[in-house]
C-alpha cells in the first residue's frame, strides 16, 4: 500500500495498560505544561518563568504560616469534595453545595453568637457542628425529596438554592451586624474566641485536620465496601437495575443527598468556627463548585482528591503571591492551573488509547 | 480490481495489540447484490466493517471501490465513496422529525425547503416500499420505523452500498419481512447490501452470497444457492454441531405459580396486560411466544413485582409448601419474603446487570443485602463469580472487568448463571438467547434444561418459534396483551402458532 495515502496517525483503543506507563504518561504531561506555561509566561510578560514558578511555590509554602493557610484551604476543599461525592456518585448532580456550606456556616456561626460564651466547649463544640449538619442535610433534602418523588431536574434546583441560602444569610448579617452600619458580622467573640475550634496537640487547625481526614477515610470505605455505597453506585449507572436489585431508589436518593448536605454543612462548620470566625455571602467563596471539579479528577477517589485539592489550593495561594511580586494580575495563575489542569485531564487520552503515527514502526512491545 | 464489484477487499488484516482481529480477509459485493457476512461472535465481522465505514484503518492490504483502489481514512471518506453503515444503536436526535434526522448536517441553503425535503422523501418511500411518515418525530417511533428512517437517511444522501449490523435483532419476525422486502427492492434497483448477522435462516432466504468468517480468518464465499443450515454451520463454528435442542420429559410436575386474570395498566392508562392466567409447574419450560410488545414484558415484570398489576393475582406454591401471593409485592419484599423467584430480564445490561460494574459487583446483585453487616461482603460473590466463569466457560480475563467489556454471551452467561446460582424454584427468562451466536445459545439451552431436571419451573419468552417448538413443553401464544391460547410444545405446527400469534386482527398492524 501507498505509505502516503495512509492517514498521518491512527488511534485504538488500548486494552490496558502498566500501571507505570500510566504514571509515566501523566509525569511527562506535567513536565510538558510546566514548559508550555514557561513559555506563556515569556511571551506575555517578559518575566523568567523559573522565578514566576519560585514565586508561586514561596506563595503557597514559603513560610510556616503560609504553609498552615494552604493546608487549612485545602482541607476545607477536601471537605466539601468528600460531602459532594456520595451524591455524584448516584448521578444525583448537586451543584448546591454552596448553599449548603452557607446555611451550615450560618448554624455555626448563630450558635457561636448566641451560645459561644455561655456553653461549656464539651458541650458547644458538637452541638455545632451536628447542628450545622444537620441544618445543611435539610436544606439538601429539599430537592432530593423533589427529585425522589417527582423526578423534577436536581441541577437546576439545587443551583437556585444556592441563591435562597444567599439571601438567608444576607439577612442574617444585617441582623447580626457588628459593629452597626458596617454591614458585616465582623470577627464573632473576637475577644473571648467562644466557638472558634481550639488548638489541638498544639496544632492551631488540629481539628480542622482530624475532622476532614477522619471524614475521608470513613467516605472511601463508606463508598467501596458498605452496602449502601454499593446501592448509590447501582443506582446511579441505572434506576430500572436498582429496582430489579429490590432498591428502594427514592430511599436511597434521600439518603444519599441527606449525607452529602450533612457534609458539607460541616463544612461550612469548619469555615466558621475552624477558619474564618465570621460569616458573609463569600463564606463558601465558590469551592462548592470548585470541589466538584475536585471531586470528578479524583474519580470519586477521596484519597486522590487529597493530592488534588491541594494541588488547587496550592496553585491559588501562589497566585496572590506572584501578583503582588511581580505586579501581575492574579489571572496569571489560573492561566497557568488551567494549563497544567489540560495536560493531566489530556493526558488521560493517551492512557486509554495507543496512539500510531504513519511510518511509525509498530514495536511488539505495544 | 474488477470493476464490477461495488467493493473489494484484499487481503485484509487489523491487529489490535497482540489480537489478529482480521487475518488476510477478502470479500467482494457486486452492484445489485446482497450479500450475508456469517460468523459468531468475536469472529471480526464488526472490525472489518469499521475498516470499510473509516473507523478504522487497515494495517494491510487493500480496498477498491468500483474498481478503482481507494485509502478510507475516516467516516467522511467512506461516505464520499458512497458507503453508509446502519448499526444496531440508532444515531437519531429523539425530539426532531423523521424528515429533520433525513436532512440534519446536509449542506445548503439557510431556509429549508420543507416541502422539497418531504416530497423527495416521499419518492424514495414510495420507490423502494418504506412505510414512513417524514413529519412523525423520533421519539414516538417504534424500532422499526426509527431503523427506516436510518435507512432512508442513507437512500437520501446518495448511499450505494449500505451495509447493516444486525438489522433484525431488534425486530419481530414481521417487521424482519417488510426489511427484507425493502432490501429486495433496493437490490433490485442496482443497491449492493452488506448484511451482518448470525440468523442462518435470514441468510438463506434473503442474500445471494455469503461469506463467513472465524476469529479473524476469512473461510470463504459460497452462493446461498449452494448453502444449507448445515454446511453454514460448518463453515462458521468449523466442525459439526448438532443444531437439535435436547427436550427431556418433565419428571412428576407440580404447580409452582398459578396466575389468575393477572391485569396490567401502564402509568399512560394503556392496558399492556388483560386477564392472563396460566399455570407453570415444576420440571417444566413454559414457552411464551408473540410479537414483541404484546405483553410479554409485563407478564413477566408483574410477577417478579417490578410494575403493579390493576386486577387478578400470581400465587407461588413452593416445594416447601405455603403459598404467597406476588403481586403485591414488591422485588425486594419478594426476596425478603424468600421468594425462590429468578428474573433474567430482557434488557441485560439495562435492568439485569450494572454494564460499568465487574463481575464480582455484578453477582451479588440480587443478594448484597444478605446479612447485618453494615459492610457488604464481596468474598463470597467473588468466588461465586469465579465458579460461573470456570462452569459456564465465560471468556474474561478475571472477575475484576466491567461486565459490558465482555460480548454479548458472556454477558447472558453472567446473568443466567447468577439468577440460577440462588437454585430458583420459579425462573422466569425473556429473550435468553436475543444476539447470541450458535454455541453460547446452545450453552444456554443446556442451562434451562438443567434448571428443568432439576425441577424448576421455567418460563421463558423467546421470538424464535423453532427454537421455542423445539425447547418448551407448553407454549403460551400471547397476541395485543392478553393470551391467545396455551398449546403443546410437542404437538404443535408453526402455523397454528402463528395463526394465535395474529389472533385478535393484531394491535401491532
Amino acid at each position: 500500500m501507498m505509505k502516503g495515502k495512509e492517514p498521518l496517525f491512527q488511534t485504538a483503543k488500548r486494552e490496558s495498560i502498566e500501571p507505570w506507563k500510566a504514571w509515566m504518561i501523566r509525569l511527562i504531561a506535567v513536565f510538558l505544561s510546566l514548559v508550555v506555561c514557561s513559555g506563556i509566561i515569556i511571551a506575555l510578560t517578559g518575566l523568567n518563568p523559573i522565578e514566576v514558578y519560585k514565586g508561586i511555590i514561596e506563595g503557597a509554602v514559603g513560610t510556616k504560616r503560609r504553609v498552615w493557610m494552604t493546608i487549612r484551604d485545602t482541607l476545607v476543599l477536601l471537605c466539601i469534595a468528600v460531602g459532594i461525592t456520595p451524591a455524584f456518585k448516584m448521578r444525583f448532580w448537586n451543584i448546591g453545595a454552596e448553599g449548603q456550606i452557607l446555611i451550615g456556616g450560618v448554624t455555626s456561626a448563630a450558635m457561636m453568637i448566641y451560645f459561644g460564651n455561655t456553653l461549656p466547649p464539651l458541650i458547644l463544640f458538637p452541638l455545632m457542628l451536628l447542628g450545622s449538619a444537620i441544618a445543611a442535610m435539610i436544606w439538601a433534602c429539599i430537592p432530593a425529596f423533589f427529585k425522589a418523588y417527582w423526578d423534577t431536574n436536581e441541577t437546576l434546583f439545587t443551583l437556585m438554592m444556592n441563591y435562597v441560602a444567599m439571601q438567608v444569610i444576607t439577612f442574617c448579617i444585617i441582623f447580626w451586624e457588628n459593629p452597626k452600619g458596617s454591614n458585616s458580622v465582623g470577627t464573632i467573640n473576637s475577644a473571648t474566641k467562644g466557638g472558634w475550634l481550639p488548638k489541638l496537640f498544639g496544632l492551631e487547625y488540629g481539628w480542622n485536620l482530624v475532622i476532614v481526614l477522619g471524614l475521608t477515610i470513613a467516605m472511601y470505605f463508606y463508598l467501596k465496601h458498605s452496602k449502601q455505597g454499593y446501592e448509590i453506585s447501582v443506582v446511579g449507572e441505572s434506576g430500572n437495575t436498582a429496582r430489579y436489585a429490590g432498591i428502594n431508589v427514592k430511599k436511597v436518593i434521600m439518603r444519599t443527598v441527606a449525607l452529602s448536605g450533612a457534609l458539607c454543612g460541616i463544612a461550612g462548620f469548619i469555615i466558621v468556627s475552624g477558619a474564618s470566625h465570621t460569616i458573609s455571602t463569600s463564606t463558601a467563596g465558590g469551592r462548592g463548585f470548585t470541589a466538584i471539579i475536585v471531586s470528578w479528577l479524583s474519580k470519586f477517589n477521596t484519597f486522590a482528591m487529597i493530592l488534588v485539592s491541594f494541588f488547587l489550593v496550592f496553585m491559588q495561594k501562589g497566585a496572590g503571591q506572584i501578583a503582588s511580586q511581580f505586579n501581575l494580575n492574579e489571572n496569571a495563575s489560573d492561566v497557568i492551573t488551567g494549563i497544567i489542569l489540560f495536560f493531566i485531564l489530556g493526558c488521560e487520552f493517551f492512557i486509554d488509547y495507543e496512539v500510531r503515527f504513519r511510518g511509525g514502526k509498530r514495536s511488539s512491545a505495544e | 480490481m474488477n470493476e464490477n464489484y461495488a467493493i473489494e477487499l484484499k487481503n485484509i488484516t487489523k491487529r489490535f495489540g497482540k489480537v489478529t482481529a482480521n487475518d488476510k480477509v477478502c470479500l467482494s459485493v457486486k452492484r445489485g447484490e446482497i450479500l450475508s457476512i456469517l460468523g459468531e461472535n468475536g469472529s471480526g465481522k464488526t472490525t472489518l466493517m469499521n475498516m470499510i465505514s473509516g473507523i478504522y484503518y487497515p494495517d494491510e492490504g487493500q480496498i477498491a471501490v468500483n474498481g478503482k483502489e481507494v485509502s478510507i481514512r475516516s467516516p467522511k471518506d467512506s461516505f464520499d465513496l458512497g458507503i453508509g453503515m446502519i448499526h444496531q444503536h440508532f444515531k437519531l436526535v429523539e425530539v426532531f422529525t423523521a424528515a429533520e434526522n433525513i436532512i440534519l448536517g446536509l449542506p445548503g441553503q439557510e431556509l429549508l425547503d420543507r416541502k422539497a425535503v418531504t416530497k423527495k422523501i416521499n419518492s424514495l418511500t414510495a420507490k423502494y416500499g418504506f412505510d414512513l411518515d417524514p413529519d412523525q418525530k423520533i421519539y414516538t417511533m417504534s424500532v422499526s420505523q426509527k431503523q427506516t428512517v436510518e435507512i432512508v437517511k442513507l437512500l437520501y444522501r446518495g448511499v450505494d452500498l449500505l451495509i447493516l449490523d444486525e438489522p433484525t435483532a431488534v425486530l419481530t419476525p414481521q417487521e424482519a419481512d417488510r426489511l427484507f422486502a425493502v432490501l429486495r427492492n433496493m437490490r433490485k434497483a442496482g443497491h449492493s447490501i452488506i448484511i451482518i448477522t448470525h440468523k442462518l435462516n435470514e441468510v438463506l432466504t434473503l442474500s445471494d452470497r455469503v461469506s463467513v468468517l472465524r476469529k479473524g480468518q476469512y473461510i470463504g464465499t459460497i452462493d446461498t444457492k449452494e448453502a444449507t443450515e448445515e454446511s453454514l454451520t460448518e463453515m462458521m463454528v468449523g466442525k459439526k454441531v448438532s443444531l437439535n435442542i435436547e427436550r427431556p420429559d418433565p419428571v412428576s410436575p407440580k404447580k409452582r405459580l398459578e396466575v389468575q386474570g393477572l391485569t396490567c395498566i401502564s402509568k399512560e392508562g394503556v392496558t399492556a396486560l388483560e386477564n392472563a392466567s396460566f399455570v407453570a409447574n415444576s420440571g417444566e419450560i413454559l414457552g411464551i411466544a408473540g410479537v414483541a410488545g404484546s405483553g410479554q414484558r409485563e407478564l413477566l415484570e408483574a410477577i417478579a413485582g417490578l410494575i403493579p398489576s390493576a386486577r387478578g393475582s400470581a400465587l407461588y406454591y413452593p416445594p416447601e409448601g405455603g403459598e404467597k401471593e406476588l403481586t403485591i409485592m414488591s422485588a425486594a419484599d419478594i426476596a425478603k419474603a424468600g421468594v425462590r423467584l429468578s428474573f433474567v430480564p430482557e434488557d441485560r445490561l439495562g435492568m439485569g446487570l450494572v454494564g460499568t460494574m465487574d463481575l464480582t459487583d455484578n453477582v451479588m446483585l440480587r443478594s448484597y443485602k444478605k446479612g447485618r453487616s453494615f459492610f457488604a461482603d464481596r468474598r463470597s460473590p467473588k468466588a461465586l463469580a469465579e465458579k460461573l466463569i470456570h462452569e459456564l466457560g465465560i471468556a474474561t480475563p478475571g472477575t475484576s472487568i466491567p461486565v459490558r467489556k465482555l460480548s454479548g454471551g458472556n454477558v447472558q452467561k453472567v446473568l443466567v448463571g447468577r439468577e440460577i446460582a440462588s437454585a430458583p424454584a420459579v425462573l422466569l427468562v425473556a429473550y435468553p438467547v436475543r444476539g447470541l451466536d450458535i454455541h453460547s445459545s446452545h450453552t444456554i439451552y443446556n442451562l434451562l434444561n438443567k434448571q428443568k431436571k432439576n425441577g424448576t419451573a421455567v418460563i421463558c419468552v423467546g421470538e424464535d418459534l423453532d427454537v421455542l417448538m423445539e425447547l418448551c413443553d407448553s407454549i403460551i401464544v400471547m397476541c395485543g396483551g392478553t393470551i391467545s391460547g396455551i398449546v403443546d410444545g410437542r404437538t404443535a405446527t408453526k402455523e397454528e402458532i402463528g395463526k394465535l400469534m395474529m389472533k385478535t386482527g393484531g394491535i401491532q398492524e
